[in-house]
C-alpha cells in the first residue's frame, strides 16, 4: 500500500463530496421515498395499527431509516459504475496514488450522502410528532449502527457498480433490499405476522436492527438484539468487502 | 532534459508481448522499441490490439507474456515506477463532467502531490486556450475543448512518456489541427509520445515512426519513407488536382494553412 493513502483518499472524497453538492437531487430523492412512507404509514394506515406504542412515528422511524440508507446506496453503484464507464477509472489508475483511494473515496461519500439523508428524514419525523428519551449514549449506539448498516451495504453497492453491465442493474440491485424492512418488525410488530412469514421477518437482518434503536430510542433496555444485528451488520461487511476487493482485483488486472 | 532522453536506452521496449482475452488471442507476440523524444504511432484497424498495448503499457492490464519496459522500468515488475513516468489519454475523454476545467486539473495536480496545484491548473489552462471555460462544468464543453483538457491533464507532473490512444477520433477537422500542434509541441520539448490511431494521414502528419498492428503482430515498422519503400517506386503521372473536403472545409471556415504552420513550428 502505498504511503499516499490518506491524502489520496482525502482528494477523491473531495472530488466525490463536489459531485453530492451539484447534484443535491441524488439526496433529497434519497429522502422523499422514505419520507412519503412514513406520512403515509402514520396519517393513512397508522390508526389501523397497533404496536403498543402510543406514538406511530417513534415506531416506525428506524425501519424508515433502513429503507432510506438501501435506497442511498444505489447512487454509490451508479456513481462508480458511470466512473468506470467515463475513462476517468482508467486515468487515476495510470496515475502514481493508491489505488485502493477510489474504493475508498466512493464508500465514504456514502456514508456522508447518507448521513445527510438521515438527518433530513429525522428533522421531518420531529415535525411529526417523533420524541425520544434517548440520552447521549444512546444516540451515539444509534449512530454507530446505523453508520456500520450503511458501510455494509455500501460494499454491496461497490460489488454493484464494479460487475453490472449496465447502468439500470448497478442501481437496481437495490430493490430487494429496499423492501426487506416491509417484512420486519418495521411497520408492524411481527407478532401479527402468519407462522412462515413471521419466521423469515424475525430471523432476517432488519428486525434485530430495527428492535435494536427502537429500544434505544425509548431508552428500554437492550436485549440480545444488539449483539444480533451487529453480527448481521459484521457478517455483511466482512463478506461484502470480500468479495468486492475480489472484483475490483478482477477489474484491474 | 530527462534522463531518458539523454541515454541511449528506449523509452519503450515491447518485446514479444502477448495478451488473449479468454479465447481471443489479440497479441501474438509483439515487438517494438520507442527512441526517446520520438513520437511513435501504432495504426491498425478497429479490434487489431491497439488499446491492448497501450493498456498493458499504463500498466492497465498485465500482458500473459513478453516483456515491456517504460523508462527502464519493467510495467509488471515496478508498476508504480511506470506510472510515475508516464501519462494516459484514453480513447474516452477521462475528464469528469461535473467538476469544472479548473477543477479537474487542480485534481490530477493534487493526486500527483504538486506543490501549488492551482498555479499548475491556471498555466495549463492559458497554453491550452481554455482560460474563458476554466470555471465551466466540461459538460458544457465541446468536443475539442474535451479533448484540449484531457490532454492538459495528461500532462500535469511533466511525464516522460504519454500515451494517446486515438486522440482524435470524433473530433472535428479544426480540432484536429489543434490536438496535432499540441503533439507536436510536446515532442519538440522532448516528451516521448505513443498514439495509436486509424487515421493514416494523422499517422503521415505527426509520427517519427510508424507501426502497423495486425492480426497480434507488427507487420510492418519504420519512418514514412521506409514504409513508401515497401511499395514499387512511384509512378510518375500528371493528374488533376482535386482539393479535398477537408481542403474545402478548411479554407471555407478559414483555417487553411493550419497544418502547414503547425509543422513549420517544428
Amino acid at each position: 500500500m502505498s504511503t499516499h493513502f490518506f491524502g489520496d483518499t482525502a482528494v477523491l472524497l473531495g472530488r466525490s463530496m463536489r459531485h453530492i453538492f451539484r447534484s443535491v437531487d441524488t439526496i433529497i430523492t434519497t429522502a422523499i421515498t422514505p419520507i412519503a412512507l412514513m406520512l403515509l404509514f402514520v396519517y393513512v394506515f397508522g390508526g389501523a395499527i397497533k404496536t403498543g406504542t402510543e406514538n406511530y412515528v417513534n415506531y416506525l422511524l428506524p425501519g424508515i431509516m433502513l429503507i432510506a440508507i438501501a435506497s442511498g446506496i444505489a447512487y454509490t453503484a451508479v456513481r462508480l459504475f458511470t466512473d468506470m464507464k467515463s475513462g476517468i477509472f482508467e486515468r487515476f489508475h495510470s496515475m502514481p496514488i493508491a489505488r485502493s483511494s477510489v474504493l475508498w473515496a466512493h464508500v465514504l461519500t456514502s456514508l456522508v450522502a447518507n448521513g445527510l439523508s438521515l438527518v433530513i428524514i429525522v428533522l421531518v419525523a420531529l415535525l411529526m410528532g417523533f420524541r425520544t428519551s434517548a440520552n447521549l449514549l444512546a444516540w451515539l449506539a444509534i449512530v454507530g449502527i446505523l453508520a456500520l448498516f450503511t458501510l455494509a451495504l455500501t460494499w454491496l453497492a461497490i460489488i454493484a457498480g464494479l460487475t453490472a453491465k449496465s447502468v439500470d442493474g448497478a442501481g437496481g440491485f437495490s430493490y430487494p433490499l429496499i423492501f426487506l424492512p416491509f417484512i420486519s418488525s418495521a411497520f408492524v410488530p411481527t407478532a401479527t405476522m402468519p407462522g412462515p412469514v413471521r419466521a423469515f421477518a424475525e430471523n432476517q437482518p432488519v428486525t434485530s436492527i430495527v428492535n435494536t434503536i427502537q429500544d434505544l430510542f425509548e431508552q428500554r433496555p437492550i436485549g440480545s438484539d444488539i449483539w444480533v444485528a451487529l453480527a448481521w451488520c459484521l457478517g455483511i461487511l466482512v463478506l461484502a468487502y470480500f468479495f468486492a476487493t475480489a472484483a475490483y482485483r478482477r477489474k484491474i488486472s | 532534459m530527462t534522463n531518458a532522453s539523454t541515454t541511449r536506452e528506449p523509452a519503450i521496449r515491447v518485446q514479444g508481448m502477448e495478451k488473449s482475452y479468454k479465447e481471443l488471442h489479440v497479441l501474438r507476440g509483439v515487438d517494438f522499441d520507442v527512441a526517446p523524444g520520438t513520437i511513435f504511432a501504432l495504426l491498425g484497424s478497429n479490434g487489431a490490439g491497439k488499446t491492448t498495448v497501450v493498456k498493458i503499457l499504463s500498466t492497465l492490464l498485465s500482458p500473459d507474456a513478453g516483456t515491456a519496459t517504460v523508462n527502464g522500468f519493467d510495467v509488471v515488475a515496478h508498476p508504480l515506477r511506470v506510472r510515475e513516468s508516464i501519462s494516459l489519454t484514453g480513447q474516452f475523454a477521462a475528464v469528469d463532467e461535473i467538476l469544472s476545467g479548473r477543477e479537474n486539473l487542480v485534481l490530477v495536480a493534487r493526486l500527483r502531490h504538486l506543490k501549488d496545484p492551482g498555479q499548475v491548473a491556471d498555466d495549463l489552462l492559458a497554453r491550452f486556450n481554455l482560460s474563458d471555460a476554466a470555471s465551466r462544468k466540461v459538460s458544457t464543453y465541446s468536443g475539442g475543448m474535451r479533448r484540449r483538457l484531457d490532454i492538459a491533464m495528461s500532462l500535469i507532473g511533466k511525464p516522460e512518456v504519454i500515451f494517446l490512444d486515438e486522440p482524435t477520433t470524433g473530433l472535428d477537422p479544426e480540432a484536429r489541427i489543434e490536438v496535432w500542434q499540441v503533439i507536436q509541441e510536446l515532442a519538440n520539448q522532448g516528451t516521448t509520445v505513443l498514439l495509436t490511431t486509424q487515421y493514416l494521414d494523422e499517422a503521415e502528419q505527426l509520427a517519427d515512426r510508424i507501426a502497423i498492428l495486425h492480426e497480434g503482430h507488427i507487420i510492418a515498422n519504420g519512418t514514412l519513407a521506409e514504409l513508401k519503400q515497401l511499395l514499387p517506386p512511384a509512378k510518375v503521372e500528371y493528374i488533376e488536382k482535386q482539393p479535398t473536403l477537408e481542403d474545402i472545409f478548411l479554407a471555407l471556415v478559414g483555417n487553411e494553412g493550419k497544418v502547414a504552420s503547425s509543422k513549420d513550428q517544428s
